[in-house]
């Protein structure tokens, strides 16, 4: 929990640019210890690169970035101390394909953390059950489907104790079958009272645990209120156009 | 990467191997021109093969003792073990620190390692050897008086010396050649390791960094391991490259396999069969490395896919 009343993630006047190209334009976000936020929007809108500046995976160049109380700088004790904090679910799950399950779990704890082998394989363990896989401890990524990989991602992820966890896309490279069994772990960590970031278009989902809904298109935050106000009545144009095309599916 | 992978690999799959009446006929075609140009050397060249006189020079007697002990060819075969054992430990760190430097976001690594490795890919190796060992290490490796230093070592100490670098009044020649044929070896494989770096996908070391591994933790736990599997197969050929390289050395008078092989075709004058039985010797050391390599690859490509 971060101390009262601060909010855990803070981005204000962010603004970055690819080149010449503006992506992400004047943002300004909070999201406190225990909220669970989705962002949607089209393709291309800067939903990822906005998630990634969050635990510098890219580096905005404008404005200000607060995660616990700790400044995004140049500074890379700040950057690894906020790492060390927020973890991170891809789409496309980026297991460590040389190492088995097991150590996928283990290694960033021994390494990063200085956690003893014995109890980083009990984290590790107890984690690969919390996602309901403990059985797939001693495979290779390379062995299990989508959804388990994507359910060993989340476990890496968790084994570092974070306390905020950012999802980008985790559903979307999988079958359809798959996706439920990734979201209900989602799900699952949601109730336990995670802060979370989800970019996602599973608004079945986001119905069930968004505290908050926010919209981007073109770099811009455009809309951003709670699931229900969201659904039933978006305030903008875009909002209404963008809910209508992927709800009709 | 699809959602249903196996779970389990199919094994490697061998194609089986069929004998067909072409293959008669190449044969049939292979052993006639062999025997066309055996026949030609009995008959026109006029060459007389005489391998006793090679033998003696694998073992002699020693006068004092009456006992065997090994000769100019054992003696070679020695050191171009031992510059095969050391040069590819050697190469492969060099290799390993300056490939890193190739893919490095910094300048000055970067200028270093290309510049390293456009050197001595664009210049004849023999030009190379002369040059490094004339110019660079013999001016510096004699200030250290390594030779000195180790003929005041204990007995112990200087056996366990000569097993590993061999004689130790050679020692420092013997360092000048492993120097030498490492830091040429070395450019070809940061090249290897270089392109092994970079087909690992940047989404690796991202995922790495979303953990809080450090630039080394990711470089050294996620990136070499992965970039090493692929790399197998060209890091093996240039190893077994480096062992037949190693007889550049023997320009500067490192005494190991075809140096000896020059010094007994000059006092033997049995040309063919002494380059020929050391032919033999080098092609059973790289063929059992290739092997040796084959079965690292199988292993490492077997389960993890
Ligand atoms: N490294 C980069 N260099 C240049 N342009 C980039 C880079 N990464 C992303 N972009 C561009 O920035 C824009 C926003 O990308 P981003 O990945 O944040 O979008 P997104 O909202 O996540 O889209 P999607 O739903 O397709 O994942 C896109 O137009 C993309 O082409
Ligand atoms: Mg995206």
């Amino acid at each position: 929990m971060s101390r009262d009343g601060q909010p855990m993630i803070a981005l204000s006047g962010v603004n970055k640019w690819f080149g010449t190209f503006h992506v992400l334009k004047d943002i300004d976000l909070e999201i406190h210890a225990g909220q669970r936020v989705v962002v949607c929007g089209p393709s291309g809108s800067g939903k990822s690169t906005l998630i990634r500046c969050i635990n510098r995976l890219e580096e905005h160049d404008e404005g200000q970035i607060v995660v616990d109380g700790i400044t995004l700088d140049e500074d890379m004790r700040n950057v690894a101390a906020i790492r060390r904090e927020v973890g991170m679910v891809f789409q496309q799950f980026n297991l460590f394909p040389h190492l088995s399950v097991l150590d996928n779990c283990v290694l960033a704890q021994r390494r990063a953390r200085g956690t003893p082998k014995a109890e980083a394989r009990e984290r590790a363990m107890h984690y690969l059950e919390r996602v309901r896989i403990p059985e797939q401890a001693a495979k290779y990524p390379a062995q299990l489907s989508g959804g388990q990989q994507q359910r060993v991602a989340i476990a890496r992820s968790l084994c570092m104790e974070p306390k905020v966890m950012l999802f980008d896309e985790p559903t979307s490279a999988l079958d359809p079958e798959m996706i439920k069994e990734v979201l209900d772990v989602m799900i699952d960590l949601a109730q336990s009272g995670m802060t979370m970031i989800c970019v996602t278009h599973e608004m079945g989902f986001a119905r069930k645990v968004a505290d908050k809904m926010v919209f981007m298109d073109h770099g811009r935050i455009v809309e951003t209120a709670p699931p229900d106000r969201f659904f039933a009545a978006p305030a903008s144009e875009r909002t209404q156009l963008f809910l209508s095309q992927i709800l009709s599916h | 990467m699809s959602p249903e992978a196996p779970e389990r690999l199919p094994p490697l799959r061998r194609k089986s191997v069929s004998f067909g009446w072409l293959d008669g006929l190449l044969l049939a075609l292979l052993l006639a021109a062999f025997g066309y140009f055996a026949w030609r050397t009995q008959t026109v060249l006029y060459y007389k093969w005489d391998w006793s006189t090679v033998w003696p020079w694998i073992v002699r007697v020693d006068p004092r003792t009456g006992g065997w002990v090994p000769n100019a060819i054992l003696l070679g075969l020695a050191t171009t073990l031992r510059l095969a054992v050391w040069g590819i430990m050697l190469a492969a760190v060099i290799g390993a620190v300056m490939g890193w430097a190739r893919t490095s976001q910094r300048l000055l690594p970067r200028l270093i390692s290309t510049s390293y490795v456009m050197l001595i890919r664009n210049i004849p190796p023999i030009v190379f050897v002369f040059v490094f060992v004339f110019f660079i290490t013999s001016q510096i490796l004699p200030s250290l008086g390594i030779a000195d230093r180790a003929a005041r070592l204990s007995p112990e100490v200087q056996w366990w010396l000569s097993v590993l670098f061999g004689p130790t009044n050679r020692i420092e020649n013997f360092i000048v050649g492993l120097i030498c044929l490492s830091v040429f070896t070395g450019a070809y494989v940061t090249e290897i390791v270089r392109a092994g770096i970079e087909s690992v996908p940047r989404a690796q070391v991202e995922a790495g960094n979303s953990l809080g591994l450090t630039r080394f933790q990711v470089l050294r736990d996620i990136v070499f391991p992965q970039a090493l599997r692929n790399v197998i197969p060209p890091l093996s050929n240039q190893f077994i490259q480096m062992i037949k390289d190693s007889s550049l050395v023997s320009l500067v008078s490192v005494q190991e396999l075809t140096f000896v092989a020059q010094d007994i075709q000059i006092s033997t004058q049995r040309v063919f069969e002494v380059l020929l039985f050391v032919g033999l010797i080098y092609f059973l050391i790289c063929w059992s490395l290739s092997a040796l390599f084959g079965k690292l690859e199988r292993d490492a490509t077997r389960v993890r896919g």
